[in-house]
């Protein structure tokens, strides 16, 4: 079960992309995933796949992690595609009682589906080419302005290292008591939903308990080590732009030029 | 030798103890002496307060009356606090409990960072404290990839990287296979003999207190005995009235005694067991 979570799995390298800074990854994240949304056309969407399957290739990790990353919203990709198939206006090419299929329904359907895998791909390179602390970090430093408005920014930072450093111990865990349900006579996999979601109770209990129980050893070792909630507190690994960082904006800028031109150069389709 | 952590008469109650009865005492009038750059044993059964005095020489936890004393510092003090915990680093018995970042060197990087060490310098501290548990090569790796042993010797490189006097241990390899075991007891001797670290090991094995150059015995929250290993270990009847164990080497040739055969009283580790008895076949052979 554990080995099936993608999220947050850093993958070393030494690509370009695992020399960027993670404050600039981020932003370029976002940007990125806006202009995947902004595209209006095949010709920007297209302009939009390439670039993003170029970032993919020079992060140097197999496509296969990235096909991987894809498989677990699969199921999603398939129903909205297959529901945004009889949305549409357009020619009629198909058509059962209420539902046809539509021109325009076939090309909304392209759209989601291109927009869905390339979102998830461009998404994953940010978390294996990102060290989760870096990641934390990088996210510190980028709502530092909401201090001003009394968000704990260093805690929320704290809590999402020590959130993705225990999801992997806490699915081990889960695996071990199910097991251990399962060899005292709970049975998990028969019945209806509602039987089914019941029969977690004795899994999720035991899980509740022994994790309060690691939530106040890893408090009593934090302590150990001195840790005060962030007050004068340094980082080994500072976060710095470099010329790599300013290189990916700029072609970052041109790539997102190019989508607006398409966008009015071609007209939408959608 | 120099005197590093004095604790004096000490008593703990845990506060959720509902009536104060004396023998509601986790511990009780608990006195001893640790050197500076010495290795120390404490050993002792569940409930035998040992967990809780090792908690006692980092200020975790603040003796309920009585002192304890951290190259002279009190332990009360508050202000004090951070000076005793960069002295004095703690291990804990499960190695998944105490690593709080996703990659090794970052959780070895953690408690310089809170302590405000330069970057340049974090870096330096965290790369020797690697090499000094044999981790280096697995810095880059995901603490949940590692073994038991692995974990724990990541845990001892992110007390190191602290630069502490002193290490308190308490159970570090309860939950550890026999492999993980050596792997942790041999970077634990190793860091007391070439790092001059004084070393309190929190144990109930006592194959691994043998190596210790002072053993102290616990019980119900009081010092039942201290002396060298060989000292301890021939007391095998006292240990044995407070459900203690001694190592086997030494229950074999404590047996064989009872038996009458003429036999040294304390026999430590196996080596030593072997040329005993070698010894005791010779004569046998040379009278038959």
């Amino acid at each position: 079960m554990a080995r099936e979570i993608t999220l947050g799995q850093f993958l070393p390298g030494n690509s370009f992309i695992h020399k960027m800074d993670a404050r600039s990854k981020i932003i370029l994240l976002i940007a990125t995933i806006v202009f995947i949304f902004l595209c209006r056309n095949f010709v920007s969407l297209l302009l939009i796949s390439l670039f993003s399957l170029l970032v993919i290739f020079m992060t140097k990790i197999s496509f296969m992690k990235y096909l991987k990353s894809l498989k677990v919203i699969l199921f999603i990709v398939i129903l909205t595609g297959i529901l945004n198939l009889f949305y549409g206006t357009g020619d009629i090419i198909w058509q059962w009682w209420e539902l046809k299929i539509t021109t325009g329904g076939i090309i909304n359907a392209v759209f989601v589906i291109v927009r869905i895998a390339i979102l998830m791909m461009i998404s994953a390179v940010l978390t294996y080419t990102t060290s989760p602390t870096d990641l934390t970090d990088a996210l510190e430093r980028l709502m530092k302005p909401l201090q001003f408005f009394h968000v704990k920014v260093h805690e929320i930072a704290m809590m999402m290292t020590i959130a993705l450093r225990f999801i992997p111990v806490l699915l081990d865990e889960t695996d071990k008591i199910t097991n251990a349900q399962k060899a005292r006579g709970a049975d998990m996999e028969s019945g209806n939903i509602i039987q089914r979601v019941k029969a977690l109770i004795p899994v999720l209990i035991p899980l509740f308990v022994s994790s309060f129980r690691r939530a106040n050893d890893l408090a009593m070792a934090m302590e150990c080590r001195c840790y005060n909630g962030g007050k004068n507190r340094t980082r080994m690994k500072v976060l710095h732009f470099t010329g790599v960082d300013i290189a990916a904006a700029i072609v970052s800028t041109i790539i997102f030029a190019g989508v607006i031109y398409c966008n009015i150069r071609f007209g939408s389709i959608i | 030798m120099e005197d590093y952590i004095k604790v004096s008469h000490v008593y703990f109650q845990y506060e959720s103890s509902e009536e104060k009865k004396p023998d509601d005492f986790a511990l009780n009038d608990v006195n001893m002496m640790i050197g500076k750059g010495e290795f120390v044993a404490i050993v002792g059964h569940n409930g035998s307060g040992k967990s809780t005095l090792a908690k006692h020489f980092n200020s975790l936890y603040i003796p309920t009356t009585g002192d304890v004393f951290v190259d002279d510092i009190n332990t009360k003090d508050d202000e004090k606090l951070f000076d005793i915990r960069k002295k004095v680093g703690l291990v804990l018995q499960n190695p998944d409990n105490q690593i709080v970042a996703g990659i090794v060197e970052e959780d070895v990087a953690f408690g310089c960072e809170n302590l405000g060490v330069p970057p340049e310098e974090i870096r330096k501290r965290v790369d020797q404290a690697l090499k000094a548990v044999d981790m280096y090569e697995y810095r880059l790796h995901s603490p949940d990839k590692l073994s038991g042993g692995q974990k724990q010797r990541v845990a001892i490189a992110g007390i190191i990287a602290m630069e502490p006097e002193c290490i308190v241990l308490d159970e570090p390899t309860a939950m550890l296979d026999p492999q993980g075991r050596d792997e942790v007891i041999k970077t634990i001797t190793e860091l007391n003999h070439s790092m001059g670290i004084t070393i309190i090991l929190i144990t109930h094995y006592m194959e691994e207190a043998v190596l210790a150059d002072r053993v102290i015995v616990m019980d119900t929250g009081k010092v039942l005995t201290e002396g060298t290993p060989r000292e301890v270990f021939s007391k095998v009847e006292l240990l044995r009235k407070h459900r203690l164990n001694v190592p086997q080497a030494a229950e074999l040739v404590y047996k064989l005694r009872g038996c009458g055969y003429e036999l040294p009283e304390c026999v430590l580790n196996e080596k030593e067991c072997v040329e005993v008895l070698a010894a005791l076949m010779k004569k046998h052979s040379k009278v038959g």
